[in-house]
């Protein structure tokens, strides 16, 4: 039964990269700043995805704290660059 | 690699809910992709952050909890932390995106 689990810990990390390829791809293209910045978010979660999937596969939780900061850098930075382009800085006084 | 042998009730569950956290990702940046305006992009890879990531969550509490023997639920920060913060950042972005149209910023 552990085979199982482990193939389907393969499947899925490779669908997350799969993922994070396309987003790559919408981040390069994307016809305006907008697209890029929504396509930079996906590409974060895809990411914390793929670190979660090796927790699951090396089986410890080690890995949790590293999804953890992942999220939370991957909103800091969509949030800051969202800011950006709405008011044209980011910290107002 | 896992060492221990994982039992029936676990590792059932846990595969599929892995196999549909990864297709559900999948879904989601194929949408972003192919989607032909920012309006309906948007949409598209929040399936990936919350259905996908929640999967993901319940399968990793099932088999670290296995693992470890004891109840483990780390996992729960991650899934608060994302629904909090994902909609702030959809909001904000789709504002940016109505102002920059509205104001007629091409790039």
């Amino acid at each position: 039964m552990t085979t199982l689990l482990i193939g389907s810990a393969y499947f899925a990390m490779l669908c997350c990269v799969a993922g994070m390829g396309l987003a790559s791809v919408r981040l390069w293209r994307g016809p305006t700043a907008q697209d890029r910045v929504l396509a930079l978010d996906a590409v974060y979660i895809n990411g914390m995805m793929v670190v979660l999937i090796a927790g699951v596969l090396f089986g410890t939780i080690l890995y949790f704290d590293i999804a953890l900061l992942i999220a939370l850098f991957g909103f800091v930075g969509s949030t800051a660059l969202a800011k950006f382009l709405l008011r044209g800085e980011v910290i107002e006084p | 690699m896992i060492e221990q042998d994982i039992p029936f009730w676990i590792a059932v569950p846990a595969s599929v809910l892995l196999i549909m956290a990864g297709l559900l990702g999948l879904t989601g940046s194929v949408g972003l992709l192919r989607l032909n305006n920012f309006y309906r992009r948007i949409h598209a890879p929040t399936l990936g952050n919350t259905l996908g990531v929640a999967c993901l969550l319940i399968a990793s509490m099932l088999v670290n909890s296995y693992l470890a023997s004891r109840p483990i639920v780390h996992e729960v920060l991650i899934t608060l932390l994302l629904f909090t913060t994902s909609p702030v950042t959809a909001m904000l972005l789709m504002r940016a995106a109505v102002f920059r149209e509205r104001t007629g910023k091409k790039s």
